[in-house]
């Protein structure tokens, strides 16, 4: 690399570290600390000796000429990443969630990518363009549309109600969760895969046919395994956000279904304010996602292929 | 001779556009033919019906006398040797080869045996576990003839295998391929555009133009007698030259009248009138011979190719002899170098090669 390539790189690289380095940072330090007070000789104080000393103050004392009779401190601890346990099943509930969002729009998302790889190219343009156009609309906006649909007295049950059918309670269930999920980083499943499989060149597939095989030896033999590396970079853009989204099961899910992004919003944003604990869960969820990750990819290393990759 | 491969009448049409305009042709048991003819001509589009992948809009084809129109390729017993070789990415070598055993269900310890006799034969006994995006070209190519031929096919479809290698590998492989097809002695389909390769390496080559066969024959008939001026012009040099058939062994051209050893055509019929560059001999100008001015003169290892203006066409000579631009010079040629014919009508098969290609694959 010349000198002067490097120079080019500067603003990705202050970018990066204003952007990702340091808030991670940050992260790991809030989930490592708590504030701890302590009176003026260092002694640590109680909560109830904290309330006391501050009431105190706050009745007696001018706020003007006398110094404060307790300090604020920063210190290490623990305790934050062990509270996190008490948060597992809520973990494990946003993980099961977001698996089964993942396989659904795996199931979905990869025969619709290989005919469209196989469509002539200005289809291919135009369901590539239908394919993004949800996109385009506001994220809430389209959430906020399946609550509509989904409701008791919603679109759908009218509709069901016509034909004498229902009401069925589909909204503030887990199955309107993943609903939503699938709904909406389906084409985040799909663009990867199509990329990938656009470029499986069609003489291989020639190759295998010429060589005895039938269209399911084609698939399991050729398409398939070249089009791995779709699936994993496919498998982690939809598991990634699904595992950690909070507004999807606030809305479709009624508050019911508390996943871990709830849990981290509450911290930040919510009355349980506590943002040493919300760094806490969002760092071990940072460290779970990149096992996930990680083994994913090691699916794929199997095949010693490269490109399509996230990590 | 047994015919494997029978093509009757077969036309193809892509986008509204005609590649092929109705393909006769007979393939034989342990031949080694060649497509040839330049990009467009519908050789590729040839072995594609032939391999399964296209499916003819008119015709038929036959294997053994049966008809395979509808035959996918995996069904048909021949194998492809694809442009730029489509080798599986994702599998190594042995993988590679062993594919088409393993569909077909082959016991693991015979793919064994037979994935190393087809290294041995391709000159690449243990390569088994290097993936192949490690390999050269000519390494990829054989690659890609092995993983063909272990299935032994009756028929071998090879789609310009060569196309990728540089000179002094395509004359190795060239070489390679011919023993590889002697020694197995099975059917080799050839395509390619390359007149001199074809020439090397084939028993019968089919010249094709516009989706349509102009001369079938051996290499040495199709030199020696094309059939029309695009059979000259695209196998090897030649000088074209338009003249007038006055009567049976005289033709008229470049302001003469010569004597000939063609018959058969109408009186006063213009003809095509072809000399190859090596038949015309550069001698001192008088007036038995044609005279014309030396334009240029360029060294090509073996001999100069010389071009001299005479009666205003261009003719291309090649002579070991040097000489200097703007000489003077006569162009001395036999009756025999003189080759008569037909103005561009779309060409017949001559009777003749196909007599002789056939009694000299019998001799083997």
């Amino acid at each position: 690399m010349t000198s002067k390539s490097k120079f080019l790189a500067a603003p990705y690289l202050l970018w990066m570290i204003i952007f990702i380095v340091i808030p991670l940072a940050l992260i790991v330090v809030f989930a490592f600390t708590t504030t701890v007070y302590t009176d003026l000789e260092g002694n640590l104080l109680s909560n109830e000796e904290f309330d006391e000393l501050r009431i105190e103050y706050d009745n007696f004392y001018d706020m003007a000429d006398n110094e404060l009779p307790y300090k604020k401190q920063t210190v290490f601890t623990l305790t934050h990443i062990m509270e996190v346990s008490n948060y597992v099943p809520v973990l494990l509930n946003s993980v099961w969630l977001a698996i089964i969002a993942t396989a659904i729009c795996l199931l979905i998302g990869y025969p619709l990518a290989y005919l469209i790889s196989r469509m002539r190219y200005g289809f291919q343009k135009l369901m590539l363009m239908m394919v993004m156009l949800p996109m385009w609309m506001n994220f809430l906006l389209r959430t906020y549309a399946w609550m509509t649909l989904l409701e008791r007295n919603g679109w759908i049950n009218k509709l069901l109600g016509l034909v004498g059918i229902g009401p069925f309670d589909m909204i503030n269930t887990q199955g309107a969760v993943v609903l939503g999920m699938v709904y909406n980083y389906l084409p985040y499943m799909i663009l990867p895969l199509y990329s990938i499989m656009t470029k499986i060149d069609n003489r291989t597939i020639e190759a295998a046919q010429d060589l005895g095989a039938n269209s399911l030896r084609v698939f399991s033999k050729v398409v398939l395994p070249l089009s791995m590396p779709g699936v994993a970079s496919g498998i982690t853009m939809v598991f990634v956000p699904s595992v950690s989204t909070f507004i999807i099961s606030r809305m479709l899910g009624g508050g019911t279904n508390m996943l871990i992004g709830d849990l981290i919003d509450l911290q930040f944003l919510g009355n349980a304010y506590n943002p040493n604990l919300g760094s806490a869960i969002s760092l071990v969820l940072l460290v779970f996602i990149l096992l996930c990750m990680s083994i994913t990819n090691q699916l794929n290393n199997e095949d010693n292929m490269d490109g399509g990759m996230l990590l | 001779m047994e015919t494997i491969i029978e093509i009757k009448n077969v036309s193809k049409e892509f986008n509204g556009e005609k590649v092929l305009k109705g393909i006769n042709l007979s393939i034989h048991d342990n031949e080694f033919m060649t497509l040839l003819g330049p990009s467009g001509c519908g050789k590729t589009t040839t072995l594609r019906i032939i391999g399964g992948f296209v499916t003819p809009d008119d015709g038929d084809v036959f294997f053994y006398g049966k008809k395979i129109n509808d035959v996918p390729p995996y069904k048909r017993p021949v194998n492809t040797v694809f442009q730029k070789y489509a080798l599986f990415p994702h599998l190594n070598v042995y993988d590679n080869i062993a594919f088409g055993l393993r569909i077909s269900k082959v016991p693991e310890n015979e793919i064994r045996q037979r994935v190393a006799e087809m290294l041995e034969l391709v000159n690449l006994m243990g390569y088994e576990k290097r993936s192949v995006d490690n390999l050269s070209g000519g390494q990829q190519q054989r690659i890609a003839i092995a993983r063909a031929l272990v299935n032994s096919p009756k028929v071998l479809l090879l789609d310009e295998p060569l196309g990728a290698l540089d000179l002094q590998l395509r004359k190795e492989m060239q070489i390679e391929l011919k023993k590889i097809q002697q020694r197995l002695k099975i059917t080799f389909i050839y395509v390619t555009h390359d007149q001199e390769e074809a020439l090397t390496m084939s028993d019968t080559v089919v010249v094709m133009n516009e989706g349509i066969i102009q001369q079938i024959g051996t290499p040495q008939d199709i030199y020696n007698e094309p059939t029309n001026a695009f059979v000259a012009n695209f196998i090897g040099e030649s000088n074209i030259l338009p003249g007038i058939m006055h009567r049976d062994y005289l033709v008229e051209f470049a302001g003469n009248n010569f004597d000939c050893v063609d018959a058969g055509f109408a009186p006063m019929e213009p003809v095509d009138v072809v000399i190859r560059p090596e038949d015309i001999k550069l001698v001192e100008a008088s007036d038995e011979v044609l005279n014309g001015v030396v334009e240029t003169v360029t060294f090509k290892g073996v001999h100069y190719e010389i071009v001299v203006n005479a009666y205003s066409d261009y003719w291309v000579i090649q002579s070991t002899k040097s000489a200097n631009v703007g000489d003077i010079v006569g162009l001395s040629f036999t009756p025999e170098d003189i080759h008569i014919m037909h103005k561009s009508k779309p060409a017949r098969q001559s009777r003749y090669s196909r007599t002789v290609s056939e009694d000299m694959a019998d001799d083997k």
